[in-house]
């Protein structure tokens, strides 16, 4: 019909003159990649530094399609220009590397890599590369429209797995959009209103994100639809459109959240339903242990990349604290203080006060969706253990790592365990934080980080309890349990003290990245914003690390909320008041996070050396409201 | 029509290169991407790859003089190099570069010394080997375009 012919025609047309970035140090492999993306007939422009490359793609964010990145580079790693790009400008990045390890190829998917190529090249792999430019313009177009349409509250967690569903969708109104693939260039907001004229982008601020999320949380995950979000919003010129892009990114910022909190190795799973992800981790019991998300600020550990506790505990706390299964609105996630007693979180559903940690990131987590977590927490019956003080043992810090790279989310369906399972692993006090946040690297890389760090170890978190390997088998799970850890974290991170500043932005950078659900979610602005967030009051989010406490490289301190409070219930307020962090304290021993989160670990590692080699927390742009960073039509 | 020796003597030491494993199926992509748009594509290719690698050997050269090695410099500079080799398709090269990483993730620094000295051999045959069947190509060359009109 009209649609397949036009979209055929622009097909037809659009691959040629694509407009691509190439960027390589190696002026070999450069002048082959521009001379093979010739042939193929791209636009090409080549630089051989990150440094340029990002300067010309801020410049002006329309003129590229598309970006391929060799993953090694003396100025910049290639995963650090990726979520920078993803975050910034939410452009399609393709990974080149010579090297084709999983662990490397997991770690671009991670970080929002579209795809990742192995060199030497050949111009048969590039032949097809258009193809993630038009995908990600579908996605996004199907995202407002379903948001609008059909008011789905998961409709975009899959991310990828929508990419079909988005497609019909997109067909659907592709002749109205016939200049979308156009327009297209940039993310799929930029063509929001194909129909109308084009809008100004609307800028997601601190404020504009907090007020989401309150809507959010006070409709409830599962019935939180653009529509009415909008209506508590009450916000001017704000659409119905725009409302619903940043829906979706918030979910799969939740959805990241818990992935990495769950530790599920599921990918899969999370990554189709958010929920299913979060029943799993209700199973864990209490699986609170959402990620500690401990914002510590530090995340230098990256591995706590695991999701500032402001998103994930707003998650959790929803449902009042604890039960989460409904993770009502409340953004809260407290995670009681999961008993970790040897690990056998599993009654405990505690989620382990989920402290989190005054992310700094408090927009992150604002952004994250947190009914989308909370939806899955409730379906996790697990979660409900929210409530429950764990004997604290554990504070497990439940990092959750959000994953927000949609794909990742999958990681959550994984392990039931958002806690789990029991002591899970993460909340066993272990110091380590959460790693679960690692997994939270998904969330484009910082966003794992949660804010713990405090230096600590994300590391810690892989040994997260028991489950941890499969929680973290794929980082992805966990990610998807980060987010719904991160939704809360939004509304925590938002009051959490300030303290978490600016210095701690690496940590708290973490929870950015789960505000920016798309990925795009600037980690490292993002994070410093949701430590922030968490209040003290809110006992969720663990507020904000204590930046002092983040400062050694414990971050598990501010963690180990102290445990043994036994108010977990009060942990919300307790947890929060203490180290400031809600999350969930990890165990110094407590090792929570399961093998996978090493994972995870890595990458929040790696973003947070990348963070660190920075020297400024927020990759300069993203310093201070992830939000702001991200634009949305 | 005096030139076709020629050409055909470029043909035999082109085939010659591949089936001595001194070229892979990649030098066949730089092959195609010449054009009349780009006539001597896979020779600027060809002298980038020397001149930047020159820096890498360098590079290498040094980190082997001072001990204990740094294993994960050694192998950061051997990764971008064998991506530059396998990017002209230098097989044997590459091969090299990629038992030097080896050896560098195993700790092995006799290893890594050893497999450098045979890494610049082959290095250097290539590069000889590539600029006689350049300079050929270019004797031979204007013959080509007039015997076979694109």
């Amino acid at each position: 019909m009209t649609v397949e012919r036009v979209i055929s025609e622009t097909k037809d047309q659009f691959p040629i003159g694509m407009r691509v970035l190439a960027v390589d140090d190696d002026p070999t492999c450069l002048l082959l990649l521009e001379t093979l993306l010739r042939r193929c007939q791209y636009n090409v422009t080549t630089t051989s530094q990150a440094i340029t490359a990002l300067k010309l793609l801020r410049e002006n964010k329309n003129k590229f399609d598309l970006v391929i990145s060799d993953v090694h580079m003396p100025d910049m790693d290639g995963f650090k220009l990726l979520e920078l790009v993803g975050l910034e400008m939410d452009l399609p990045v393709i990974m080149l590397s010579a090297n084709g390890d999983t662990k490397l190829v997991m770690k671009g998917i991670t970080h929002g890599a579209c795809d990742y190529l192995l060199k030497p090249l050949r111009i048969e792999e590039l032949q097809n590369i258009w193809q993630h430019v038009v995908r990600r313009k579908k996605f996004d177009r199907k995202d407002r429209y379903n948001s609008g349409s059909q008011d789905k509250p998961h409709t975009e967690a899959a991310g990828i797995g929508n990419v079909d569903q988005n497609r019909k969708f997109n067909k659907k109104r592709k002749d109205q959009n016939e200049d979308e693939d156009e327009d297209h260039d940039e993310n799929g907001h930029d063509n929001e209103d194909p129909l109308t004229q084009k809008k100004p982008r609307v800028v997601w601020s601190v404020e504009l994100h907090r007020k989401f999320v309150l809507a959010v949380n006070q409709l409830g995950i599962d019935k939180a639809v653009p529509k009415k979000i909008l209506e508590l919003m009450n916000v001017e010129k704000l659409t119905r459109e725009n409302v619903a892009s940043h829906l979706q990114k918030f979910r799969l910022y939740l959805k990241r959240l818990s992935c990495v909190a769950t530790q599920q190795a599921n990918m899969a799973a999370a990554l189709g339903s958010v929920d299913s992800t979060y029943s799993r981790m209700g199973s864990l019991n209490g699986l609170e242990n959402f990620h500690t998300l401990a914002g510590s600020d530090q995340l230098h550990n990256a591995a706590f990349r695991s999701f500032p506790p402001s998103g994930v505990l707003g998650i959790l706390n929803t449902p009042a604290g604890l039960g989460m299964h409904g993770l009502p609105s409340p953004g809260m996630i407290q995670l009681s203080h999961v008993q970790n007693s040897g690990s056998t979180c599993n009654d405990q559903s505690k989620l382990q006060s989920f402290v989190i940690s005054g992310n700094h990131n408090a927009n992150i987590l604002q952004g994250m969706q947190m009914s989308l977590e909370l939806d899955q927490l409730q379906n996790n019956k697990g979660v409900s253990h929210i409530g429950e003080q764990p004997t604290a043992n554990n504070t497990t810090v439940f990092p959750v790592s959000v994953s927000l790279i949609d794909a990742r989310i999958t990681g959550c369906s994984n392990n039931p365990l958002i806690g789990i399972k029991s002591k899970s692993l993460m909340l066993e006090g272990s110091s380590q934080q959460a790693t679960l946040h690692a997994s939270a690297s998904n969330l484009r890389d910082s966003v794992s980080a949660m804010g713990y760090q405090n230096g600590n170890n994300l590391s810690d978190f892989t040994s997260v309890a028991p489950a941890p390997n499969q929680l973290w088998d794929s980082k992805a799970d966990l990610q998807g349990q980060a987010c719904p850890i991160s939704c809360n974290a939004g509304q925590i991170i938002r009051s959490a003290p300030q303290e978490l500043n600016d210095p701690r932005k690496d940590a708290p950078y973490q929870l950015n990245v789960l505000c920016s659900i798309n990925s795009s979610i600037p980690v490292n602005g993002a994070m410093v914003q949701l430590g922030q967030c968490l209040d003290r009051n809110n006992p969720i989010l663990c507020r904000n690390m204590d930046l002092d406490s983040i400062g050694p490289p414990n971050f598990v301190d501010p963690l180990s909320i102290k445990h043994g409070e036994g108010d977990n219930s009060a942990l919300e307020s307790s947890a929060i008041e203490k180290d400031g962090y809600l999350i969930v304290q990890p165990r110094p021993q407590g090792s929570y996070i399961p093998d996978n989160i090493g994972s995870l670990e890595d990458l929040a590692n790696a973003m947070m050396r990348r963070e660190q080699d920075k020297g400024k927390p927020a990759n300069g742009d993203f310093g201070c409201n992830a939000y702001s960073l991200r634009t949305c039509i | 029509m005096e030139r076709n020796p020629m050409r055909r003597q470029l043909a035999v030491m082109r085939q010659s290169l591949f089936d001595q494993g001194y070229l892979d199926e990649q030098f066949v992509q730089l092959e195609e991407l010449q054009d009349d748009a780009n006539p001597n594509f896979v020779e600027e290719v060809v002298t980038l790859y020397y001149r930047d690698s020159a820096r890498l050997i360098l590079n290498v050269e040094q980190a082997l003089e001072r001990k204990p090695f740094d294993f994960n410099k050694l192998d950061g500079y051997m990764h971008q190099f064998k991506g530059s080799s396998s990017s002209i398709g230098a097989k044997k090269v590459k091969a090299e570069s990629t038992l030097f990483r080896e050896y560098c993730k195993s700790g092995n620094g006799e290893g890594c010394m050893r497999t450098f000295q045979q890494l610049k051999k082959e290095y250097a045959t290539l590069r000889k080997k590539l600029e006689a069947y350049f300079q050929l190509a270019r004797q031979a060359g204007p013959m080509e375009t007039a015997c076979h009109p694109k």
